[in-house]
């Protein structure tokens, strides 16, 4: 199985496609901030200069030329960011803080922006100014504007810090991918590594669980859980195939024996005919226990789950004690139905009626005369409890586990007729309804208990 | 009685065909749907075996065909597929009764023997008598020489088969079909249990019994010879 790349993997992709969307929110953001704060920034510039000519032109008129240097010179000592110019007709200056007209194209509004020296601080710095140029009577002109370096730069700090803002938006987007991804990579490849595992025919292992709960925790637990069921049918099928091979070879055994002294009898005498009615009994009784085992075969590979039908629990057993209740009181046990009328529940019918009466068969079976067979059901909440209890000699708590599967009779019943499938049938028939089984000791006898849920499967 | 057995399995046909033949029917052989259609459509038979998985038309599509053509032979299907919807299917395709393999052959004899005489008038009689045991199915009630038995509800319904069925072989899976809606081997002899019941109440003080056992088969009520 080829390895999956980390950039074609979901996760990267998910995170990429966020990035991006991400990236360009920030984007958007920090550009309209940007161009808002530089947009403001400019306009109050421009307002200032034009206010202090709108001023200023009033003084000219007031006061003419002589009383205009003079403002202009009065503010030249004490404007800090206000640039000013006053000049003949020859572009001499007479008054101003700068020392000769500016180079600078005047566009067609009358402004024009041009690099200027400014002493800070005892050392001379190029700054850029911006300045509106307003033309007085007889060539004299006048220049007004403001130093807009602060301006600049900190536009330039802004410019920077937003590509500084997305850089980092996307690298730690992509390093966050990078380790999502890895991380998701980790578990899946965890899923895959179990799966080739498995395929290779290590049933019994399981995909690790973090135990975070999270989507890939649950599918880790489902595909633990279907390798479980898996194993556990194998392992059955594996039993069963042994069982299979070492209970049928006696009894097969038996009839070639049979059949081989017979053959070598006189036809027509008795012992011919009562054998042959011996073997044929024999077969009878083989081909029981194959319909039993095709019975727990279909019942357990779910067959006809979507088959199942509402059912009403209670006719069912109703009908199985009328049947089965002749045969307890021939051996003189006391036998007791109760049952509350309509217990319904999803289910096969005819499956539940086997299994039901394979419970009051083996109560019938093992529980010596004079004793008692107690069969109830009734509704208890969401679900529907079957008990079939007994008198007799019970099964031993380590041996409960056992008498489930299939053709384990105990020690003590091997005398007793039987194919010992009884009760694998009922566990089949109670996995195939989603039914709890439990053996529950009776004191004395066993209780066999079967729950159903009353919820529609 | 003559009956046509339709089933590709050549050897279990013949041992069908030389059973029934010992029995005392008359048998004929098809192998395949096709021949058996032809066959049946040939006419004269009394009961059909047909089993349902068959090469050209399967069973169920033979039994159809004849039905749509208006013929009502008896029909038993044959089949190793024994879930109730497989038993429903073929009942309703036209089958009158249905036997699961692998089936013993005395219960293939039974069942031909209840199809053909299912057309009998006791089919439908509303008073079943075998020798002095009567049965009147609309006031269910028994007498045996005019003294009341009292029974319960499955003990009737056993007696009444049986009534039916009287003089001829009745098998444990009949009864359990018929009787308890059962369509599986409950590998216990529950039944003889009811048969020994409803014997002590019909023939228990009577000089003559009526409900007998055959042994390895099942069993017969029938009025002495």
């Amino acid at each position: 199985m080829p390895q999956i790349r980390l950039l074609g993997t979901t996760a990267f992709r998910v995170v990429m496609v966020y990035l991006i969307l991400f990236g360009a929110s920030v984007l958007a953001l920090l550009a309209f901030v940007y161009w808002t704060t530089a947009g403001i920034s400019t306009a109050q510039t421009d307002d200032t200069i034009r206010a202090e000519i709108t001023g200023l032109a009033e003084q000219y008129r007031a006061g003419g030329l002589v009383g205009l240097s003079q403002i202009v010179r009065e503010r030249s000592r004490n404007q800090r960011q206000s640039i000013y110019l006053l000049t003949d007709p020859g572009r001499r200056p007479i008054a101003g803080n700068i020392n000769a007209w500016p180079e600078a194209e005047t566009t067609a509004e009358g402004w024009l922006e041009f690099p200027y020296n400014r002493p800070v601080g005892g050392e001379i710095e190029t700054h850029l100014a911006r300045a509106r140029h307003l033309s007085l009577e007889a060539g004299f002109q006048l220049l007004v504007g403001r130093d807009i370096q602060e301006r600049l730069d900190l536009e330039q700090v802004m410019r920077s810090s937003l590509a500084w803002s997305l850089a980092l938006t996307l690298g730690l987007g992509l390093l966050g991918g990078y380790f999502i991804s890895r991380n998701m990579l980790r578990r899946i490849e965890a899923i895959n590594r179990t799966s080739r595992e498995v395929m290779a025919g290590g049933l019994e292992k399981r995909v690790p669980v973090t135990g975070s709960g999270d989507e890939l925790d649950q599918l880790a637990g489902n595909l633990n859980a279907m390798l479980a069921q898996i194993e556990r049918l194998i392992t059955g099928m594996r039993q069963v195939t042994e069982n299979i091979a070492h209970d049928l070879r006696s009894p097969l055994n038996r009839m070639r024996s049979r059949l081989e002294v017979t053959l070598m009898e006189e036809p027509d005498s008795d012992g011919y005919r009562e054998s042959i009615r011996e073997t044929i009994e024999e077969s009878e009784r083989l081909l029981g226990t194959f319909n039993a085992l095709l019975e727990i075969a279909r019942a357990e590979s779910g067959h006809g789950a979507d088959t199942l039908k509402p059912v009403d629990l209670s006719t069912v057993v109703r009908n199985a004690s009328e049947l089965y209740e002749a045969l307890a009181e021939e051996k003189g046990l006391a036998f007791t139905a109760e049952l509350e009328p309509e217990l319904n529940i999803t289910g096969d019918e005819n499956l539940l009626s086997q299994a039901v009466g394979n419970l009051m068969d083996n109560a019938i079976k093992y529980t010596p005369g004079g004793g008692t067979i107690t069969v109830s059901a009734r509704k208890l909440g969401e679900r529907v409890e079957l008990s079939v209890a007994d008198s007799g000699p019970g099964i031993p708590m380590d041996k409960r586990d056992d008498v489930l599967n299939r053709f384990v009779r105990l020690e003590e019943s091997r005398s007793s007729p039987g194919s010992g499938l009884g009760l694998s049938l009922v566990q089949a028939v109670a996995l195939l309804h989603r039914a709890e089984l439990s053996l529950e000791d009776n004191s004395p006898g066993l209780r066999v208990i079967l729950r159903f849920s009353t919820a529609p499967s | 009685m003559r009956i046509l057995v339709i089933e590709d399995d050549q050897e279990a046909a013949r041992y069908m065909v030389k059973g029934l033949k010992e029995s005392g029917h008359v048998a004929d052989h098809a192998a395949d749907g096709e021949d058996g259609l032809a066959l049946a459509e040939g006419g004269g038979y009394d009961v059909l075996v047909v089993d349902r998985m068959l090469p050209k038309l399967d069973g169920l599509s033979l039994v159809g065909r004849l039905r749509a053509d208006g013929d009502d032979v008896p029909v038993l299907f044959l089949s190793a597929l024994g879930d109730v919807d497989d038993r429903v299917k073929g009942l309703k395709a036209g089958g009158d009764d249905y036997l699961v393999k692998p089936y013993a052959f005395v219960e293939l004899l039974a069942r031909i023997d209840a199809l053909v005489r299912r057309r009998s008038p006791e089919e439908v009689a509303t008073n079943l008598k075998v020798a002095d045991l009567e049965l009147d199915v609309l006031a269910r009630r028994v007498t045996r020489s005019g003294t009341e038995i009292i029974l319960q509800p499955r003990e009737y319904g056993l007696l009444e088969y049986l009534m039916r069925h009287a003089g001829q072989l009745v098998t444990r899976t009949m009864l359990l079909e018929n009787v308890w809606d059962y369509h599986f081997d409950p590998q216990t002899n529950v039944i003889d249990v009811h048969i020994s019941r409803l014997r002590a109440k019909i023939d228990k003080g009577f000089e003559t019994p009526l409900l007998h056992t055959i042994r390895g088969s099942g069993y017969s009520l029938r009025a002495p010879d």
